[in-house]
């Protein structure tokens, strides 16, 4: 797989919809698993849920959840491997539950059952802390894993403080 | 990612500046870990104020680094903390086993 990172925006600007794609779908990347596209994963994700109105606090809440389950899928899926492919998309949830829900898609090894339930947090030491920086950001955390493929569903809803910023 | 190193007499300044994510952790890890462990300086200080995002790799770097300077009877000290940083450290509890000052002159006094 080369090193490309494929990106399909299905908003313009102006913020209308694409006719021919679904209507809920706001973002699909597919790139490989190298470490070096993470700042781009983020910058996406940054802008995404900029236009989308949450917080600046929740952008970045989101923002790093993203971006530790690709670094999970980098490490422990594809154990450091850098060309296996990972794709990222993102929907709007329908209007009367406003937010963003995130699909992760790899075709790594699945994750022991032991690191998804995460580690406490009272033994000081290195590693384990991704999985918590993803359960403090999001409202849901769902791991499924059919035919080779794993699957992360993550739900981050817009509180009612905020308003979408749509045009 | 950019380290630089300064020293003034038994003290390592390092100044970090940019994301400390997967693609830059291994390399934090190792020149402190080297630091500590190999040059066995007696005080390493981390200058964060440049650092832009830090993910759970990040952070395990300095929690390693952190353990490296107890085995070693060595101090680590951290000063520059965005609040970005602030919060990453604060959510796993790692806020207060850090030695950690608002800048360099408070960390060298200390």
């Amino acid at each position: 797989m080369e090193k490309t990172l494929n990106i399909l925006i299905l908003r313009s600007q102006a913020g209308r919809q694409v006719d021919t794609l679904n209507t809920d779908l706001l973002l699909k990347l597919e790139f490989p698993s190298d470490p070096e596209l993470l700042f781009v994963v983020r910058g996406a994700m940054e802008r995404l849920t900029e236009r989308m109105g949450f917080s600046e606090r929740e952008c970045r809440s989101v923002t790093r959840a993203v971006d530790e389950a690709v670094t999970n899928i980098i490490r422990h899926a594809y154990r450091g491997q850098p060309n296996q492919p990972i794709v990222l998309t993102c929907y709007r949830l329908p209007e009367l539950a406003q937010g963003l829900e995130i699909v992760l898609e790899d075709r790594g090894e699945p994750p022991d059952p032991g690191r998804l339930r995460g580690r406490s947090l009272e033994e000081i030491k290195p590693g384990g802390l991704g999985l918590h920086y993803i359960r403090e950001s999001m409202d849901v955390v769902e791991f499924s894993r059919s035919g080779g493929t794993n699957r992360l569903r993550l739900v981050r809803s817009l509180r009612p403080e905020n308003t979408i910023q749509d045009s | 990612m950019q380290i630089s190193v300064r020293r003034i007499d038994k003290t390592a300044i390092l100044e970090l500046t940019g994301a400390i994510d997967l693609s830059s952790s291994p390399e934090v890890r190792k020149i402190l870990l080297h630091e500590l462990r190999e040059s066995r300086t007696p005080r390493v200080i981390l200058n964060l104020e440049k650092v832009k995002y830090i993910d759970s790799s990040g952070v395990a770097s300095l929690v390693e680094g952190l353990k490296a300077s107890r085995d070693i009877g060595s101090r680590l000290l951290l000063f520059g903390l965005s609040p970005l940083v602030r919060q990453v450290l604060q959510l796993t509890r790692l806020l207060k086993i850090f030695e950690i000052y608002e800048n360099e002159q408070q960390a060298l006094s200390a």
